[in-house]
């Protein structure tokens, strides 16, 4: 079992949320060409090793966050908001440093 | 063999006396026996077959890594096969019986395989049983079938019930600061320290009774009792008959505690066992370690055991296992046993393999009147159903040459120690070859969990203790978020080395020595495995079958790895180990399940209305997880007339069906409005307030993803419903896109699909039925409420609700959404309006009916890998705009001409049925992937025949007016139909104005 | 090197087995070879061994970084089946079973396939016509395909859960008789075999670390055996492709890469006779068992990327629910152990078989988790297309560049998500 820091909640059963991908992926806008969106929605680094991808906390606050996790032993670095205004408003008490 | 029960030793309650019975035969034991000491205690030799050579095989061992005494327990439904009988607590009425034999493990017919023993070698069935002997003649997979039916009937062990297991199970959920996994010396000192220290701690141990290795100790009983009820009182979390079967991520643990598999009638409303997810900061691996064996002729022979399950049956069971007992070892272990075996009044011949054995460990054994032979092992076990004498060698290993025989009834193996490094191998921490003490331990880790005890390799009962201190202080550090301190108890502990020895053999005589004696895996398997090239830890495993019986390589894995070693001239640590996988020892799959089966097997959900359709004779089918009315039959009604009469209802008067379980989203925010042009494939700029809207949503990769409406409430606020199917997927890519992708836009998105119960009222009546339901019933009139309008308004009784004229059948029609809890009282309400009218109530048969006839698409047709064009809603999706999917739904092969398109399917003769599934082929055609498929079917009450839905190349304009096959070979065979366009009924959609 | 036959398995234990040889060799790595396969699993053996067979070319090294057969081919669920719909797909898998009916003769060794029947459990009037559409093409482009009701589902398997108060009742299933379980070490093991015998070098224990590149193509794999030179490479290393592209500084793939579990059980006596396969209410399940006597059984991934060999307990506590849903009987069964396996999910579901953008490089890859059963067919195309510089139509498909096409041959209809392929 993973057990994932949510910024919101605390640190939670990854059961309770659900996986949503590479975070490094940067959508283009909505007009750009079909070749960016090729890129962006088919082409994955496929990191072995630590990544940052998407989770949602689905079964919870349902926040989007980003986590920090290695992808060769799941050990998890660092989690936080995916919403950058969100993150904004997390205080460095509650943050990511929260392992507990 | 000659086992006695000595009196007034063990931990066993001799007042308590229980009856059982194996193979038939009513036998007795005390409470604290395991099944395996009750049986030896009544000189029951032959417990088991082996599987391959049907070989007699009694007990091994007394613990979990028991791999000859497999029996099957209970009897129907209740059978348990593949039973350790050493792990097995005796209970009142026990039912015990051999398994893999026939008529009996004592008899077994089955033991011819021995004879053939010389063919059946490693591997041996990779290399025949393909075709017609003796040269494997013929094609295919035929002959290999027939071989099959009688290998697969001789393999396996026990046989399982075909009843459905009649127990319960629960899972339980914990949390802890330290687990400790044992209650041996080190076990207990790790959890005691730790405790006093002020942690929350948790002590499981698999054994029935705590205490480890201290319950194999000659007079430790009051002691014990003692620390353990010093463990108590200081706030460790006691779990006996739990096993720790695995380690997984974030420190999770999972228990199996067994509860009422001891217990002769247990209470129905006990679970038989509970399966324990457990979090834990920091875990202490203090599981022990494991006697080894040593291969030697027949060293699968009853009566040949490990040293230490000797010592277990005297000094926990009260059982001396024989009275003349050769002793076999390399290391000082087995001296303690010796020891307590010759008090216990047994006549000990004990033979070391070591040249020279410490002088204090000799003294003793002079004292004890033990004869003491040096640089000697055991050759060859003699006896067929028990061992009578054992034929020794002389040397050393590697040159052993044959030296006399020495009678005895019980022979007792130590090969050295292998420390449980089982949980640590789950966490991908690679064991280490430890050559002083000739045994794996784990690499150095920074996981939080520490060894102790004789899991570290530490075989001094004092530095046991201090290691499990020494624990308890790693985890103190890691909690406290300082440096983990290095573990400083060393491993080892004897005062004479080891010598390593696995293998015992002279020149020339080859009788069969059992490696992985489960499995039948012999020294020769091994070395034939590495004459073939499978020399791989993992070739080897999977050729042999070496490791991969019931005990998961706990007794003969090192003998194997080592015998490889050896072949290739190598050390053991340059041939590697194989990983041992969870779960520790075997768990049954019921525990794992828990609560969750049956109809609890996935959350039903009912929506607000399912009592109240239940009520009115509705029938319910699945969607999803959901549970939807079909068809409400009336008297004397099939499915078919029933929706039939539903269908033809709607068209004639009205209907109400519940449509809660589409999904319904709350959007509010200045850029509602903005988020809806981008999600939708259509456009949204400009739906003014008051108003819906059908929208269609693309993936990114420009394929249909849902449909819906969105109800435009206010300037900022929208009301989404979404199919059924894709409620949740849809909510959670709003919320994906809002805070990953566009988080500059001000919306926010919430699910309602629980707050609101939604009714669709359809049919040329259904606004006299809506005017007699709400407060103001000109609100619902066509001026006020024209098709696609939009009104939030009360009905009687000040019920709150939201009314959009949407239709999905092609009829005058409504949805009306109310708070979840008003939906029985106003679905009551509708109907006895509705009912005066002629009305009905409709299920999703008879709205798969109304779809159908007006040609609208649902999942049936929306699989994923539809583009908006192939739906016939290409002229929906906006050039002018971009959205979701925009960029590449214009992709080359998605814009081909020759797509399959939407399309309306008659029977060429009007009386015909056909089916949904039914490919679409040209009539001169009828093979390969034909031209298209059919999606959906329905007799159409209003063209009075059968209608279909489906997809075909290049559409209708291609095939109107062609011959066309629905064929369906696997149900009807060919139909002809022929192509029409999808909207069958109203095509002009006049009747939704009307 | 000796045939295997009865004949000679009766005369070595005669002999006490002393007559049999090394299955196959342990040659140092040539400086050169005609073509390198990267990856001993069961794709790359298979591969070398048609090139050598159907295309006569033998100057064949496949690299191995660990054991041969040692990936997923040595850790997977051994279901053979053919029940695919796309086009291309469908006789890209038939071919496959073709190859594997005859694959034990074919390879001299007995790989076991055991054409048992595999069973698709259907709970839905609506989940029966989609199933319909499966097996009606399957029945018209030449395979075998069934429907039973569910009289003559619970004559041939009496003990599945046909409560009507389930969860999800039961109400048929769709069958192909052809579909089976093969022994998963067997297949990587007679390719190998035969492989060799036709003059394969298999190199194990030999990790490529690198790869040169000149004028457009690869030019040698650096390995810690030293530097290889090949005419032609094929990549077919599944779970690591990722990693190998990236060498080849080729940049991303659509693959990402996933766990799945497996499970067997203890060895029991015969209790299940055909592959079951239980699909709805978002559960995913299939369940045979060995010739040894276990209940092999999986479901679905961990739902999160991972390139570790370990899964965690939410899965299997999810698969123990559909087994036990499906088969009650299985709640006294012990689970004996579990593992799992690292896949390349790929964007579409499907696997790619095809050119790349180095012209002497192919890629092999991103098979999902339904590998084992193409390795026939994979093998044999993937030496074709090795062999012959181009694709044959029936792999047109199997390209990077479908995407970009807009070619779709998602058989779920999943979209561009990896996970949720399968």
């Amino acid at each position: 079992m993973l057990r994932i820091p949510c910024p919101f909640c605390g640190t939670r059963d990854h059961s309770e949320f659900s996986y949503g991908g590479d975070a490094s992926v940067d959508y283009p806008a909505l007009d750009a060409p079909a070749e960016a969106w090729l890129e962006a929605v088919f082409q994955r680094e496929n990191i072995d090793g630590v990544q940052e991808e998407t989770w949602q906390h689905l079964h919870g606050c349902r926040m989007w966050i980003i986590v920090e996790r290695d992808t060769r032993t799941h050990e998890i670095h660092s989690v936080r908001p995916a919403h950058p205004g969100m993150a904004q408003t997390q205080s460095p008490e509650r943050g990511p440093a929260d392992r507990s | 063999m000659t086992a006695r029960r000595l009196p007034n030793s063990g931990h066993i309650d001799r007042t308590q006396a229980l009856s059982f019975t194996w193979d038939g035969e009513p036998l007795k034991g005390y409470a604290g026996d395991t099944l395996a000491s009750a049986l030896l205690a009544n000189n029951q030799q032959v417990l088991g077959r082996s599987f391959k050579y049907h070989r007699p095989r009694g007990l091994m061992s007394a613990g979990v890594e028991e791999s000859g005494a497999l029996v099957t327990v209970g009897q129907g439904a209740r059978r348990d096969a593949n039973v350790r009988a050493t792990t097995q607590e005796l209970y009142h009425g026990l039912v015990a019986q051999g398994q893999n034999a026939w008529p009996s493990v004592r008899l077994d017919v089955g033991a011819v395989n021995g004879l053939f023993g010389r063919f059946f070698s490693a591997g041996f069935y990779y290399k025949t049983f393909m075709g017609l002997p003796p040269f494997e003649w013929g094609r295919g997979t035929g002959m290999w079938m027939r071989y099959e039916k009688i290998i697969r009937k001789a393999a396996g062990m026990g046989k399982a019930s075909r009843a459905p297991d009649p127990d319960p199970y629960e899972h339980a959920h914990a949390y802890c600061e330290l687990l400790v996994v044992g209650s041996g010396p080190a076990g207990r000192a790790a959890a005691l320290s730790a405790a006093q220290a002020g942690l929350d701690v948790v002590l499981v141990e698999q054994d029935a009774v705590l205490g480890g290795d201290s319950l194999s100790q000659p007079q430790a009983r009051a002691d014990l009792a003692q620390e353990i009820k010093t463990l108590s009182t200081a706030g460790v979390r006691l779990m006996p008959r739990t096993t720790a079967f695995g380690l997984y991520d974030g420190g999770v643990a999972g228990l199996l505690e067994r509860v009422t598999d001891h217990v002769a009638t247990p209470a129905p409303w006990m679970p038989r066992q509970r399966f324990w997810t457990l979090r834990a900061q920091y875990t202490v691996v203090a599981a022990g370690a494991l006697e080894r064996h040593v291969a030697f002729g027949n060293n699968d022979r009853p009566g040949v055991m490990t040293a230490n399950s000797a010592r277990i049956y005297l000094n926990r069971f009260g059982i001396r296992g024989g009275e003349d007992i050769l002793i076999a070892t390399n290391n000082d272990s087995a001296y303690s046993c010796a020891q307590n075996l010759a008090q216990a009044g047994a006549h000990i011949k004990l033979i070391d393999a070591r040249d020279t054995v410490p002088r204090q460990l000799r003294a003793q054994a002079e004292q004890s009147g033990i004869a003491l032979h040096t640089g000697m092992a055991p050759l060859n076990a003699l006896g067929t159903k028990g061992v009578t004498a054992v034929e020794l060698a002389q040397g050393n290993p590697g040159n052993w040459r044959q030296a006399g025989v020495v009678e005895c009834d019980l022979a007792l193996i130590s090969g050295g120690w292998s420390p449980i490094v089982n949980l640590l191998s789950h966490r991908g921490i690679q064991p280490v070859w430890d050559a002083q003490q000739a045994c794996f331990l784990p690499a150095p880790t920074t996981e939080p969990l520490a060894l102790a005890g004789s899991a570290a390799g530490i075989w001094d009962q004092a530095a046991c203790v201090r290691s499990g201190q020494a624990a308890t202080q790693c985890a103190l550090a890691h909690l406290a978020g300082q440096p983990v301190p290095k573990a400083d108890q060393p491993s080892g502990g004897w005062e004479g080395a080891i010598t390593p020895l696995y293998e015992v053999s002279v020149p020339r005589r080859n009788p069969k020595a059992f490696v992985d004696p489960q499995h039948d895996v012999t020294t020769e398997d091994i070395r034939l495995a590495h004459r073939e090239g499978y020399v791989s830890v993992e070739h080897l495993k999977r050729y042999t079958t070496l490791g991969m019986a019931t005990d998961q390589g706990k007794m003969g894995n090192i003998i194997g790895l080592a015998l490889m070693a050896q072949a290739l001239g190598k050390e053991i640590p340059e041939v590697g180990t194989t990983t041992f996988r969870p779960p520790y020892t075997p768990i049954s799959i019921g525990a794992l399940k828990g609560r969750n089966i049956g109809g609890h097997f996935r959350p039903l959900r009912r929506t607000p209305l399912h009592d109240w359709n239940l009520k009115q004779g509705g029938t319910m089918t699945m969607a999803g997880l959901w549970h939807r009315p079909w068809y409400f039959a009336g008297t004397g009604e099939t499915i078919g007339d029933a929706y039939v009469r539903e269908a033809e209802t709607v068209r004639r008067t009205v209907g109400l069906c519940d449509v809660t379980s589409l999904g319904k989203i709350a959007i509010q925010g200045p850029d509602a409005t903005e988020l809806l042009n981008r999600v939708y494939s259509n456009p949204f700029a400009k739906l003014p307030v008051g108003k819906a809207r059908y929208g269609i949503m693309l993936r990114d990769d420009g394929f249909v993803m849902d449909d819906g409406t969105s109800w435009r409430l206010g300037e900022t606020e929208y009301f989404m419903t979404t199919t059924t199917a894709h409620a949740g997927k849809v909510m959670a890519f709003l919320e994906e896109l809002l805070q990953t992708r566009w988080s500059n836009l001000r919306v926010h998105v919430t699910s309602v699909s629980e707050q609101w119960a939604g009714v669709a009222v359809a049919g040329p009546l259904s606004r006299q039925v809506l005017e007699s339901c709400t407060e103001d019933p000109g609100c619902v009139a066509d001026s006020t409420l024209p098709f696609m309008g939009v009104l939030e308004t009360t009905l009687k009784g000040g019920i709150p609700c939201r009314i959009a004229r949407i239709s999905f059948s092609g009829e005058r029609a409504f949805e009306v959404y109310v708070p979840s809890d008003f939906g029985p009282t106003v679905m009551q309400a509708l109907w006895d309006s509705a009912r005066p009218l002629r009305g009905c109530l409709y299920g999703l048969e008879a709205l798969g009916a109304l779809r159908i006839e007006k040609g609208h698409v649902t999942g049936a047709e929306l699989d994923g890998r539809v583009t908006v064009e192939d739906a016939g809603l290409g002229r929906m999706a906006s050039d002018k705009k971009s959205y979701i999917g925009s960029a590449l739904r214009k992709r080359p092969d998605m814009t081909r001409k020759n797509r399959p398109r939407l399309v309306g399917i008659f029977p060429r003769d009007r009386r015909e049925i056909f089916n949904a599934g039914s490919l679409l082929c040209a009539a001169d055609h009828v093979e390969g992937y034909g031209e298209g498929w059919i999606t959906a079917v329905t007799h159409s009450p209003a063209l009075g025949h059968w209608i279909g839905l489906g997809f075909i190349n290049g559409g209708y304009g291609e095939w109107q007016n062609r011959e066309v096959i629905a064929a369906d070979p696997l149900r009807k065979g060919n139909t002809g139909v022929e192509i029409v366009s999808p909207h069958m009924f109203d095509a002009d959609g006049e009747r939704v104005y009307g | 090197m000796k045939a295997y036959s009865a004949w000679n398995v009766f005369l070595n234990g005669l002999s006490g087995q002393k007559g049999w040889t090394r299955a196959w060799r342990d040659p140092e790595p040539r400086a050169e070879y005609d073509v390198v396969i990267v990856g001993a699993g069961l794709h790359g053996l298979a591969s070398a061994y048609y090139l050598a067979k159907n295309h006569g070319i033998t100057n064949i090294a496949v690299l191995e970084k660990g054991w041969l057969g040692g990936g997923n081919g040595g850790r997977n669920t051994t279901i053979v089946r053919s029940n695919y719909m796309m086009p291309g797909n469908r006789e890209f898998y038939e071919h496959s079973l073709k190859l594997w009916e005859e694959l034990s003769h074919d390879l001299n060794y007995n790989v076991m396939f055991s054409q048992r029947a595999h069973v698709t459990l259907l709970h839905s009037p609506a989940a029966r016509d989609g199933a319909a559409r499966r097996y009606n093409t399957m029945r018209l482009t030449g395979s075998d395909g069934e429907l039973w009701d569910l009289p003559t589902l619970k004559r041939h398997i009496p003990h599945l859960n046909y409560d009507a108060d389930a969860r999800f009742p039961i109400i048929g299933a769709t069958v192909q008789p052809r579909a089976g379980t093969a022994r998963h070490d067997a297949v990587a093991w007679g390719y190998a075999r035969a492989a060799d015998q036709r003059g394969v070098d298999i190199i194990q224990n030999c990790e490529v670390t690198g790869v040169d590149r000149c004028d457009g193509q690869v030019s040698g794999l650096q390995t810690n055996r030293g530097v290889i030179r090949a005419k032609k490479v094929g990549f077919a290393v599944a779970g690591n492709t990722s990693r190998l592209w990236r060498m080849a500084e080729l940049g991303k793939l659509p693959i990402e890469s996933h766990k799945l579990q497996a499970f067997v059980s203890e060895p029991l006596k015969p209790l299940l006779d055909q592959v079951v396969v239980f699909g709805v209410g978002g559960a995913h399940f299939y369940i045979s068992q060995s010739d040894k006597g276990g209940m092999v059984f999986g479901g679905d991934l961990d739902w999160y990327k991972s390139y570790a060999q370990r899964g965690n307990l939410p899965l299997v506590q999810d698969v123990a629910e559909c087994a036990t849903s499906i088969l009650p009987c299985l709640g006294r069964v012990r689970l004996l152990r579990h593992w799992s396996g690292v896949m390349d999910m790929s964007m579409d579901g499907s696997p790619f078989l095809c050119k790349t953008p180095l012209n002497n490089l192919y890629l092999n890859a991103g098979w999902n988790y339904g590998g084992f059963k193409a390795s026939p067919a994979s093998g044999w195309y993937f030496a074709d297309l090795i062999a012959n510089d181009r694709p044959d139509p029936v792999i047109a498909n199997h390209t990077l560049e479908r995407f970009a096409q807009g070619v779709n041959i998602d058989e779920r209809g999943a979209g561009p998500d990896p996970k949720l392929h399968g």
